[in-house]
């Protein structure tokens, strides 16, 4: 019970002293986890709503495959990716191994499949509801995915909140990728796993708190700026 | 409840075919059939769709009412025989518009809603929600332009439906039961906006249960029966000396089945 107290306690130290450690972590965390969703987003959420609308021979398959893969282990991501950039792999003359960029790599691989398939349902709903209407007014393949994406912009930035939720809190493919190098891809997370491990509980539970902190701040954010709950009836 | 609905104009209704664009019509259906899963839903059908006039389907639930609309929109594809239309089938679904039981309201406002079939084929952002506004405003839904339409009344959002339907001044209009479940007033509106429709030379084709409403707009009348067109009549005879018996017990209101 003492360390949770003193976690806290901890917490709101680091804050309020403006810490210069704790900033850059949550800076770099931002960076990354953000950089990662917008990634992720761009890709996902065309592909979800592609899926939706159109029908092919594999269909079905694919999104088996997409729903398998929302539950992606972040340790063999991580390793894959370790693999593919490693000096030795086919990608290590990029030179991308232990930097900000292979953790944005490794964390919108890891939520690309989450937000698609989240996107993908929530479209398939909407196009079940607009199918006749759009195909009446003759829209083409591509007006009809943009006008379902941007009806269902709400439902997609719950997905889009969704892949953030998960990337903020990996750990994982970031440790392995990323190496949680200080002053260069210590993370939150790994800041965390890393003060665990030497015992610093106190200390690692302020930033898990601070963590916590950061992610329901984002998520607020968000919310207010797509004014998802005052227009949540349409 | 006097209407609050103002009178539109030519240019804002009249088929882009009226201005010299050459129409889509006559329509001319020759055996075609729909099919589902292998069921015959209806057909083989044969009949014309002239240029002119209001033609109303009737006929008990399930005799093919709305799968005969689809069909000739091209939402129900075609089993087999031939839907023909006097232009290239390329040019045919940008001429007609259809307008569904239940109306589909996009998560969207009003106005934006409304403008939507202009933004789709071409008109730029602004001058698509100005003529979405004053359609609008004619057809009273001036006091909502802004509000989303997923929340409009039963009334309101058939109205916003047949604007959409009618702001790309279509050749011919589709209407799949436009009235139900709408009171006295709503209906008045609707039929109204119909009669400006057909006077400016839109073709209407309206599937309705409401007897009242087929004498009231009907120039002539298509009677469904099993899937079939089992008669076909200019409206006046069509209600005066019906031919067929399911027809006569239809139009004195006795069930048919």
């Amino acid at each position: 019970m003492d360390s949770i107290f003193q976690g806290l306690f901890q917490a709101f130290h680091l804050v309020l002293t403006l810490d210069p450690d704790l900033y850059r972590i949550m800076a770099l965390s931002l960076r990354v986890t953000l950089t990662a969703v917008v990634i992720a987003a761009a890709i996902g959420l065309p592909l979800g709503a592609w899926l939706a609308v159109n029908r092919f021979r594999y269909r079905r398959l694919t999104i088996a495959v997409l729903n398998a893969f929302m539950g992606l282990p972040p340790v063999v991501v991580g390793l894959f990716i370790y693999l593919l950039l490693s000096r030795s792999g086919p990608l290590g003359v990029l030179g991308l191994l232990f930097t900000p960029a292979a953790m944005i790599i490794a964390q919108a691989i890891l939520i690309t499949p989450l937000i698609a398939s989240i996107a993908h349902q929530a479209i398939r709903d909407l196009w079940s509801e607009y199918h006749d209407l759009l195909i009446s007014l003759n829209a083409t393949r591509a007006q009809r995915i943009k006008a379902l994406l941007w009806d269902g912009r709400r439902a997609l930035l719950t997905a889009t909140l969704a892949g953030f939720g998960r990337a903020i809190g990996e750990v994982g493919a970031i440790m392995i990728v990323g190496g949680n190098i200080e002053y260069s891809t210590r993370v939150m997370t790994t800041a965390i796993a890393l003060e665990t491990s030497k015992g610093n509980l106190a200390f690692a539970l302020g930033l898990g708190i601070v963590l916590i902190g950061l992610a329901v701040l984002v998520n607020l954010g968000i919310h207010w700026l797509g004014r998802t709950e005052r227009a949540s009836n349409w | 409840m006097s209407s609050i609905l103002e009178a539109l104009t030519a240019d804002e209704i009249a088929p882009v075919a009226e201005a010299g664009g050459g129409s889509i019509l006559p329509l001319r259906l020759e055996g075609a059939v729909a099919r589902i899963r292998g069921k015959t839903l209806i057909g083989p059908i044969d009949l014309t769709i002239g240029r002119r006039g209001l033609t109303i389907v009737m006929g008990p639930n399930g005799s093919g009412k709305t799968t005969l609309l689809r069909l000739m929109h091209g939402l129900q594809r075609v089993a087999s025989g031939r839907v023909i239309w006097a232009l290239p089938e390329g040019a045919v679904r940008a001429r007609q518009a259809y307008v569904f039981q239940t109306p589909i309201m996009m998560r969207r406002s009003v106005v934006d809603c409304i403008a939507y079939p202009l933004i789709l084929h071409g008109t730029a952002r602004a001058e698509a929600r100005a003529q979405a506004a004053g359609w609008a405003r004619r057809i009273g839904l001036g006091h909502v332009l802004n509000q989303p339409a997923p929340v409009l009344s039963g009334g309101e959002k058939q109205k916003l439906a047949l604007a959409r339907a009618l702001i790309r001044r279509p050749d011919i209009l589709f209407l799949d039961e436009p009235c139900a479940n709408l009171d006295g007033s709503a209906m008045r509106d609707i039929e109204s906006i119909l009669i400006q429709a057909r006077q400016a030379g839109t073709r209407i084709v309206m599937a309705t249960h409401d007897m009242g409403q087929a004498r009231r707009l009907a120039t002539d009348v298509l009677f469904m029966y099993g899937g079939k067109v089992h008669e076909s009549a200019p409206a006046a005879a069509f209600f005066n000396q019906p031919q067929t018996t399911k027809a006569q017990a239809f139009i004195k209101g006795d069930i048919v089945e």
